[in-house]
């Protein structure tokens, strides 16, 4: 049975991403780094449910067995679908947001990160409805780069899916998305929070491809 | 056998002899370099030879399923197209099931009027039906940003990638005395002399173009176009004997449809231009986008079909 389990969550994947390719020709641009197993966490702007299967898609084999999506425990665990979906198909590190429960998420983030795998997290918390690029990045981003300064935090910005896949809609629209991954950045020496995640959001910002409308 | 079949199955050996040369000079190029120092003109060459296998391959193919085939894969390029093209216009929420429409809706009922030959209705759909209803959708929405830009933005996407696409293989529904079954090679015959006047269009217009013709935009020289629609003119004439035409009828119509792809292609680079990228998309490798690829051919079509349309049936 749990092989079975195991067979079908390695073909929903196979699903996933034959259906992402086919709508939107997922594409990944390499600009600040190369398309190596290191490990790393890829912190990208969230405007829809299908950033980060999105992201996912364009990994190389190699680099998505070994990337974990940090993600809301209240959505993929609402049904039996997306309980398998999340925690199986994607090996999403599921982070419970419900204030009553402490659920302490930087350590399960951390305890991901010491067993080497590589994280997708959404530094904004929520998706953004706004019309400015990114929301405030919370803490959570910081306190990674604090905790364990060896990894290389890659800004990801995916293009185009407040388009493809509008908060409310139903249908996506099968429009080119493309997935920028810049130069990795670092906490330095004696850098403030507010100062680090204000450089994070900048050298995320800068990846937003320029088409005028 | 049938006689049309041996036809295109001659064409596309022709088409193969002609890649094989490619590929053997870029080969044999390539060899002559000094170990670890490649050569990114050889090396753009040699990705868009490679396309070029596949492109010929995919319409080889299509041709000889007949109508089925063709229908679909232009339906597919049609798709493609529109995907390339609405990434870059101007559309917000308001406009989401507009698109869907155009995709899922205007898209395939167009292809399927042209498939049952319904010219009355294919003609009109998109420039009449498409262009009224489609902004009645996005206007119940209710938001009046730039709504003129998006809707006409959108017009704009669905008349060149499925209105004019859908003109190629309308030439299989043209009722031409005598021709009717053999109509499948009007679509060789004109993809072919509007793809091989750009090629040649491009080689003489980087060997001797000097006056550009629209400069800031793109590079074509009128040196180069002219010797490119004089080539088109003279491989049209050559491959007379798979159309309805005469010779020096083959020569004027393959003349104008590739003179108008030209400009077509000059069209498509003020676009690029003005969104601030430089290909479509990334979908063929060496080439760009689908939209990048066929430029001249979507341009050239519907000229093509109207001329045949009025002087051949």
């Amino acid at each position: 049975m749990k092989y079975l389990r195991q067979f079908a969550a390695r073909l929903t994947g196979h699903a996933i991403r034959i259906f992402a390719r086919a709508i939107t020709a997922v594409r990944a641009d390499w600009q600040g780094i190369e398309p190596v197993p290191r490990q790393r966490v890829y912190f990208a702007n969230h405007t829809s449910n299908g950033d980060m299967p999105m992201i996912w898609s364009c990994l190389p084999p190699a680099l998505r067995r070994d990337v974990r999506p940090v993600a809301a425990a209240d959505y993929w665990l609402k049904n039996k679908l997306r309980a398998f979906v999340g925690p199986e198909v994607f090996n999403c590190v599921l982070i419970d947001r419900r204030h009553e429960v402490n659920d302490k998420p930087m350590d399960k983030i951390l305890a991901a990160l010491d067993e080497g795998s590589s994280l997708i997290i959404f530094p904004e918390g929520n998706r953004n409805m706004t019309d400015d690029p990114l929301l405030p990045f919370k803490s959570g981003l910081y306190n990674m780069g604090v905790a364990r300064p060896q990894v290389d935090l890659v800004p990801t910005w995916v293009a185009n899916l407040t388009s493809i896949m509008p908060k409310g809609e139903v249908i996506p629209l099968p429009l080119i998305c493309t997935v920028t991954f810049g130069a990795p950045i670092h906490v330095q020496d004696g850098e403030s929070k507010d100062d680090f995640l204000r450089r994070a959001a900048d050298a995320l910002a800068a990846l937003a491809p320029e088409v005028r409308p | 056998m049938t006689s049309t079949t041996a036809d295109i199955l001659l064409l596309a050996f022709g088409s193969f002899a002609i890649l094989i040369a490619m590929t053997v000079l870029g080969e044999v190029l390539r060899a002559r370099q000094p170990a670890g120092h490649a050569n990114p003109v050889l090396e753009t060459y040699m990705t868009r030879v490679q396309s070029w296998w596949g492109m010929v391959t995919f319409v080889g193919l299509a041709l000889l399923t007949g109508k089925i085939g063709v229908m679909i894969l232009f339906a597919f390029v049609s798709f493609a197209a529109l995907r390339e093209f609405l990434t870059l216009t101007a559309k917000t929420q308001a406009d989401h099931i507009a698109l869907a429409l155009a995709f899922f809706v205007v898209l395939p009922l167009q292809y399927v009027f042209v498939g049952f030959g319904w010219t009355g209705l294919f003609a009109i759909f998109i420039p009449v039906y498409a262009f009224l209803l489609l902004p009645i959708v996005s206007a119940l929405r209710g938001n009046a940003n730039r709504f003129l830009v998006r809707v006409a933005e959108t017009q704009w996407a669905l008349m060149i990638t499925v209105f004019c696409v859908s003109h190629v293989p309308a030439l299989m529904t043209l009722d031409l005395p005598d021709y009717s079954e053999r109509a499948v090679l009007l679509i060789a015959f004109l993809v072919m002399v509007v793809q091989l006047g750009d090629l040649l269009e491009y080689f003489f217009g980087r060997r001797i173009g000097r006056t550009k013709i629209a400069p800031g935009l793109s590079p074509k020289t009128w040196e180069g176009v002219a010797c490119g629609v004089t080539s088109a003119m003279l491989i049209g004439g050559m491959l007379s004997w798979i159309t309805p035409f005469t010779p020096l009828a083959a020569m004027g119509m393959a003349g104008a449809a590739s003179l108008v792809g030209m400009f077509g292609s000059i069209v498509f680079a003020a676009i690029k231009r003005d969104r601030g990228v430089k290909d479509w998309s990334h979908l063929i490798p060496g080439q760009g986008g689908f939209v990048d690829q066929l430029d001249s051919v979507i341009f050239a079509a519907p000229i093509f079909y109207h001329l045949t349309r009025y002087f051949y049936t």
